[in-house]
């Protein structure tokens, strides 16, 4: 069709107001981080901060140990460890599981994927009370381990989920003649199939790693001290005091923000790919 | 990333397959399987049974005791009391109120992403923004914005002179619902643009062309070409998001902890308040079987659209 030069005005006028909307609210966080006190409580509001400094980041980060700067920093750690392990232990069961899924004929096999996927659509409340009530007894309450395991149950069939579509979509044929040459089934899917799927491992990954930072519901109720706090618990409790320090909070903010955005703009062609497709259809 | 599309399952006519394949490939499928199987369903099946069964009677501690049963009964006083109704009925708006603004919303931005100009890559980049910000820091970041003393919205409206003075944005239940509404559309939009953007991309040009050449307009042709061969996918976005609304927490926990007066209360955030607020572990293990409920009528649908095999990417 043929753009009039009005519509192409109108498509750049959209973009930037989009733009925008979108943008607004995160500069305005990035900047309150950075913003002395005095600018972020003065009344009519200056926008751009007559002092900015970066002295809240060098406080979290090496600085003194006040209890806020403690705590972001112990929940930036335990947020990590709980976010790697769980991925990397889901991707190391459901591996197998997928590629029972895209190249294995067996019984029940729709229905039971259709299981799978459905544990990742259960609403984490219908088990949080069940799960709580173990977890006192088991002695995993306010621990990382506790934590990983959860996070494992609705990050594995995300695994089979994804990453059984990924191997469909490399040809048997590569496979055939790995094992035609003496090749095990194990032995093919270790030396052929993994390797053809890095693409996949890595986008599922990091998808999953996305998922685990962000998770509040569980890791509210069972973290409570910094030995297994994660970061979204330390911001939302952060919220809830009464003289909150703005200044803090965006700081702990835009430091939570990093790790998901720099993955997003990194792998930014997996992530829409895999957001389009793997989550449209799972 | 087109090859990250989990396909369907094979769809082989069973007659082609080699005779008892099925059978001799049952156990290696188990052996692969068995790790994900003790993973997934160690860990929530003893759970979810386990919360059917506290649903039956009146357990209000976390210690084990023995508490007197009472078969239906926490469900039918969920029935009878107003505030179950009332966090229903907020649930029932804010699940509306969302899904239908980022419905069109996100067909306008998608529309918007799959249009050419210069710039797209940097729009792309841009939207994919709200939706890798943490929930949480989302809910922190616009209880900032609607600060009643200091925040960057009263400043925005009354240097703009749209209102006279500051405002308590979310000091009254009505418009604080509403403020976690805006909040929840400006972080998920995006997910539903490209969702609706990887539907246009697979819309053949030549479809367009020949509208073209039929004389039909623009406006034209989004109705009667692009909106019904996005139907699909939108059907899926609402399935989808109608599921997410309908368990919505953390955003609410962040922005106004419920409050004021309950007005931002949802069914979860009430379930979470009985089970572990008022210890009613009982009480909220059958609020939390309503839902569960709820989202499996849903669930069902989704499962019901995609057999249907409607959406092809």
């Amino acid at each position: 069709m043929r753009t009039s030069l009005a519509f192409k005005v109108f498509i750049y006028v959209a973009a930037v107001f989009a733009s925008v909307v979108i943008l607004a609210p995160f500069a305005w966080l990035i900047i309150s981080s950075v913003a002395a006190p005095a600018d972020l409580l003065s009344k009519p509001l200056r926008w751009i901060p007559a002092h900015a400094s970066l002295s809240r980041y060098a406080d979290i980060f090496f600085g003194a140990d006040s209890e806020t700067v403690v705590t972001f920093r112990a929940a930036m750690v335990n947020s990590t460890i709980v976010a790697a392990s769980s991925v990397l232990i889901s991707l190391g069961v459901g591996i197998f599981g997928a590629y029972a899924f895209a190249r294995l004929q067996f019984r029940f096999q729709r229905g039971i994927l259709l299981l799978f996927l459905s544990t990742y659509m259960l609403p984490p409340i219908a088990i949080l009370i069940s799960l709580y009530l173990m977890m006192v007894q088991l002695h995993l309450l306010d621990t990382k381990l506790g934590l990983i395991l959860v996070y494992c149950s609705f990050i594995t069939p995300f695994v089979l989920w994804i990453m059984s579509g990924y191997f469909r979509s490399i040809p048997r044929d590569l496979e055939d003649a790995a094992r035609i040459d003496g090749c095990s089934r194990i032995g093919a899917l270790f030396r052929v199939v993994l390797p053809l799927a890095r693409p996949g491992l890595l986008a599922t990954a990091l998808f999953g790693f996305l998922l685990a930072w962000d998770e509040f519901l569980y890791a509210l109720i069972f973290t409570s001290s910094l030995n297994s706090k994660t970061i979204p618990v330390a911001i939302a409790e952060f919220t809830g005091r009464h003289a909150v320090d703005f200044g803090m909070m965006t700081t702990g903010g835009v430091l939570a923000s990093l790790p998901p955005l720099v993955i997003a703009f990194v792998f930014q062609r997996y992530i829409v790919g895999g957001l389009a497709s793997g989550a449209v259809k799972g | 990333m087109t090859q990250a599309r989990p396909g369907r399952l094979e769809k082989l006519p069973r007659s082609m397959l080699p005779k008892g394949r099925a059978f001799r490939q049952g156990p290696t499928a188990l052996i692969l399987l068995l790790p994900s199987l003790v993973v997934v369903f160690g860990i929530v099946l003893y759970p979810l049974l386990r919360t059917l069964y506290t649903s039956l009677f009146d357990v209000n501690s976390a210690f084990p005791g023995s508490y007197p049963f009472v078969g239906l009964g926490n469900y039918l006083e969920a029935l009878e009391r107003a505030e179950f109704w009332a966090a229903m009925l907020r649930t029932a708006y804010f699940t509306l109120s969302t899904t239908v603004l980022e419905v069109v919303l996100g067909i306008l931005l998608g529309l918007l992403l799959n249009a050419e100009f210069r710039g797209r890559w940097l729009l792309r980049s841009i939207v994919i923004l709200p939706w890798a910000l943490p929930t949480v820091v989302n809910g922190a970041m616009w209880r900032w914005i609607l600060n009643p003393s200091y925040g960057a919205l009263n400043a925005l409206l009354t240097q703009l002179h749209i209102i006279p003075e500051y405002r308590s944005w979310l000091g009254t239940p009505w418009m604080a619902l509403n403020m976690v509404v805006i909040a929840d559309v400006w972080k998920m939009t995006p997910l539903a643009a490209f969702f609706i953007l990887a539907a246009l991309q697979t819309i053949p040009r030549d479809l367009y062309e020949a509208a073209w050449v039929d004389g039909a307009g623009r406006l034209r042709t989004f109705f009667s070409i692009t909106l019904p061969l996005l139907t699909p996918t939108i059907l899926i976005i609402l399935v989808l998001r109608t599921m997410e609304a309908f368990k919505v927490f953390d955003i609410i926990y962040v922005m106004t902890r419920g409050g004021p007066a309950d007005g931002t209360q949802t069914i979860a955030y009430y379930t979470y308040v009985e089970a572990f607020s008022n210890q009613l572990f009982g009480y909220g293990a059958a609020l939390a079987y309503v839902i569960a409920l709820f989202i499996l009528f849903f669930a069902i649908i989704y499962m019901r659209l995609l057999r249907r095999g409607e959406v092809e990417y």
